[in-house]
């Protein structure tokens, strides 16, 4: 067992009554690649938490180099020499590439001798042929080459196990194939790295073994000659089937809305939708599979006129929406359901129901210039009641609700103006079983009353008990649409990865 | 090892009104401390400050002339804050009014003076207006912090008052002294009671009660707190930003700008080198005290007029400086700072074992 250098024994983290970690067990040997697979919420994170000293496992042991270890602080994990790259970089975006360096070093003198410090990182870029001018400002720098400056900053400080969260989410696939070819020279340095990741394909290829993480659990874990991508995403998503709801299916085949070769780009100027198109039928819920990230924001934001399409065309009901003053009429028969609640979603400080009126506020019901308090509390009340809504004080902020009956708020405003089509992003992330199936079932009510929606989510098993039809997005394109009666997860899973039907 | 938690309790009134009430008197307490090391007889000050101040009729005519402006710039300044934009400029907005009326006062020929009066009250409402509605729009276009604008403009304004009154409108048969003529009487606001105070005091009170109906009753004032409480939110239900913010400012400056009339107007008759103590910066920590409520700015102005008349009182019987008042706003105003954050954290001991 020499040459093990990480060992995990039996870990445990409840937060609550909900288990993230649950005995988890597994090594890392020195100079391998081991990758940690799981979806959204698989307890990747919290794990990976826990070995660089951020949380305290409940029980179980972690031991390095034959060495049982407790953290007292995420310092004491880069004492150990381990290092994470985060998802998120920590990196000051104002200062040079030496300065970010310079702050990370464990051991710092009162003064700063930079030549030699220049030395040492230079050593490191060289060794490694990144070419990166080390007084430039960070910000100059692609995500990918500030990517770099992380691992480095994990290297000037001798660290020999890598974890790297999700480091392929935001790459271009030339920087993709950069960053692989760094962590292999790195394995033949002799580091661990520990590579966390849910696209199958690419973990594939780099990995020298791979743990499967599921609802917080050990699956098993796969040497490099016994994975396929079968096998893995077998063990991934597992087999067990949810209850679906009962699906009459109330939509006909009239399209109502249509995508046409829709173009947008995000603030940095990258593509986020490449000549998509998409159709929506009438009375039909439409799912959107995909890996978070590959165009999904920018599609709802298209959809609910947040973002203007750089090209292409918005048709409804057979007429061109995208611009002109048709626009706005159809931004206001559409209701959304954004991604980040509070942020987008409500009015944190304002009452639960000022909140509920923020849609249709100018609804002459509402006054004219003086707010008619008396249909606002008729209004809200029937809302309230309606959809359940739990709070404490009538007069309280809104943001003091919990996490499902904030989405209920919202729920509440946008499906109460009776609109033809809903976009709702991920609106059941973070949220309580009970929660969850209450807005299924809401959604599926007004489904019944003809209502269109375009349901964006991570979480195939939700899809696939919800959708009439589910369409896959991949790197902002459509990859095509399925059936979910007549399919299974792996057959979405590989579209969500890029690959088709027959790979 | 102490651990410090967020916590909130902006649904508590009665907590946050404590904590507030808490902090303002620790502020008070701190600066009769200051005084006691002046050495002043505390005892005899107060004394004196109550009669001064609410002792008798003409005592509390005075607190309300002091209270007006303060009143009028807190109500401007507050505007804005409900939208989380930082007007710092309401001194500068109070001169530029001054200004205005005063241009008007002495270049306008009429008899009547409801004419003069309302024709002054434009003018220094559409110059204040204009004066903040620049920081608007460079923020609105170009993403200029509004907090330096309004800030930086305060001293244009000032010095610009003070060119012209020093300059081309000099009083010429002023004896060289930094003012200029004397308001005609019908630009001039009448007295009550044979006091100095002045109809200033209504405008005051009608401007607290078209602040209460915007903010409270209006669905204008519903837009500026979803702007104020998420902009994203105010963006996404249809509201338009831009234009409120050019509103909101324009509205809050033109505001400001009529406590420049009123004192002008009302008090001093004519335009001159320092007219205001500092009033649209004490209206900062009004409208920060208040919590922008409309009860609380007018208790909060009385009290703050109280301190201005406390300098006066340390002035003639103490021959200290007047700008005691302003060390005694500032440790007040640290104070309430201090109270939000254990307001909005909780701080707890605990003895831990090493493990």
């Amino acid at each position: 067992m020499e040459n093990i250098l990480l060992k995990i024994d039996n870990i445990t983290k409840k937060f609550g009554s909900f288990y993230a970690n649950k005995d988890i067990s597994f090594t890392v040997r020195k100079g391998e690649i081991l990758t940690i697979l799981g979806e959204n919420g698989a307890g990747k994170s919290t794990l990976m938490n826990i070995i660089t000293g951020f949380y305290r496992q409940d029980s179980g042991t972690i031991t390095i180099n034959g060495e049982k270890v407790l953290y007292k602080s995420p310092r004491d994990a880069m004492q150990y020499g381990i290092g994470m790259v985060h998802q998120h970089f920590m990196l000051v975006k104002n200062h040079t590439v030496f300065e970010n360096l310079y702050v990370s070093l464990k051991e710092k003198k009162f003064l700063i001798n930079k030549d030699i410090y220049k030395d040492i990182f230079g050593k490191i870029f060289q060794e490694f042929n990144l070419n990166i001018d080390m007084d430039a400002p960070l910000w100059k720098l692609s995500i990918g080459e500030q990517q770099w400056i992380e691992i480095v900053k994990l290297l000037i400080n001798d660290c020999n196990l890598l974890i790297l969260d999700e480091p392929t989410t935001l790459l271009t696939p030339q920087e993709t194939v950069f960053l692989f070819n760094f962590l292999k020279k790195l394995q033949e340095k002799g580091k661990s790295i520990i590579f966390i990741s849910h696209k199958i394909k690419e973990v594939m290829e780099l990995s020298d073994r791979i743990t499967i993480l599921k609802k917080g659990e050990f699956v098993g874990t796969l040497n490099k000659n016994e994975f396929n991508e079968d096998t893995i995403s077998t063990l991934m998503v597992g087999s067990t089937i949810k209850k679906r709801f009962d699906k009459k299916s109330h939509a006909s085949d009239d399209i109502l809305l249509e995508l046409i070769d829709i173009f947008a780009r995000n603030d940095k100027g990258l593509s986020d939708l490449v000549n998509f198109n998409l159709n929506l039928r009438k009375a039909e819920i439409l799912g959107i599979a995909g890996i978070s990230g590959n165009g999904q924001k920018a599609l709802a934001e298209v959809l609910t006129g947040l973002k203007d399409p750089t090209s292409g065309s918005i048709i409804l009901d057979k007429k061109d929406v995208t611009n002109g003053n048709t626009r706005q009429k159809y931004i206001h028969g559409i209701a959304h359901i954004p991604e980040d609640r509070k942020a987008m979603g409500i009015a944190p400080d304002l009452s639960v129901e000022e909140n509920l009126i923020l849609k249709n506020f100018k609804d002459k019901k509402f006054g004219r210039f003086i707010l008619n308090k008396k249909n606002l509390h008729q209004y809200a009340n029937n809302l309230i009641e309606k959809f359940n809504i739990q709070y404490g004080l009538k007069k309280a902020p809104v943001r003091l609700l919990s996490g499902g009956n904030i989405q209920k708020v919202i729920i509440a405003r946008e499906l109460s103006c009776e609109p033809t089509v809903l976009v709702a992003l991920y609106p059941t992330r973070g949220l309580d079983v009970g929660s969850q199936e209450f807005i299924h079932e809401t959604i599926m009510e007004h489904k019944a009353k003809g209502m269109s929606t375009i349901y964006i989510s991570e979480d195939l098993d939700e899809l696939l008990k919800i959708s009439d039809r589910i369409a896959v997005i991949f790197r902002g394109k459509n990859m095509g649409y399925v059936d979910p009666e007549n399919t299974d997860k792996f057959i979405i899973g590989k579209l969500m990865g890029g690959l088709t039907e027959s790979d | 090892m102490i651990k410090i938690e967020k916590r909130d309790l902006s649904s508590n009134n009665f907590a946050k009104g404590l904590y507030k009430l808490l902090s303002f008197l620790i502020g008070l307490a701190m600066s009769t401390v200051l005084l006691k090391l002046l050495s002043v007889d505390i005892t005899q000050f107060f004394i004196e400050l109550y009669q001064d101040s609410l002792g008798s009729k003409y005592a509390v005519s005075e607190t309300l002339l002091k209270a007006t402006p303060l009143i009028i710039c807190s109500i401007g300044v507050s505007l804005a804050f409900k939208m989380k934009l930082w007007n710092i400029g309401s001194e500068g907005q109070l001169y530029m009014g001054a200004l205005a009326s005063t241009i008007v006062a002495l270049y306008i020929e009429t008899d009547s003076s409801f004419i003069m009066l309302s024709s002054m009250i434009l003018a220094s409402f559409l110059l204040g207006g204009l004066w903040s509605g620049f920081a608007a729009i460079l923020k609105s276009k170009l993403n200029v912090n509004e907090i330096i604008v309004t800030l930086l403009m305060n001293y244009i304004a000032i010095l610009l008052v003070d060119y012209l009154v020093y300059g081309p409108l000099k009083d010429p048969a002023g004896f060289n002294f930094p003012y200029t003529k004397q308001f005609p009487d019908v630009a001039l606001l009448s007295t009550f009671f044979n006091t100095r105070l002045h109809y200033g005091v209504i405008i005051a009170v009608i401007l607290l009660v078209i602040y209460y109906i915007i903010i409270e009753k209006s669905i204008w004032g519903y837009e500026i707190r979803v702007i104020g409480s998420n902009p994203n939110a105010a963006k996404y239900s249809g509201i338009n930003i831009d234009i409120n913010i050019f509103m909101v400012m324009f509205l809050s400056g033109g505001i400001s700008a009529l406590a420049g009339f009123s004192e002008v107007s009302g008090v001093i008759h004519r335009l001159q080198h320092s007219i205001s103590p500092g009033y649209g910066y004490t209206a900062i920590i009004i409208a920060w005290l208040s919590n922008q409520n409309y009860l609380g700015i007018l208790f909060s102005s009385i009290f703050m007029a109280i301190l201005f008349i406390a300098g006066d009182t340390l002035q003639l019987n103490y021959q200290l400086p007047i700008s005691l008042v302003n060390a005694f706003q500032g440790i007040i105003l640290f104070m309430l700072l201090i109270s939000d954050f254990f307001m909005n954290h909780k701080i707890s001991i605990k003895w831990r074992k090493n493990d």
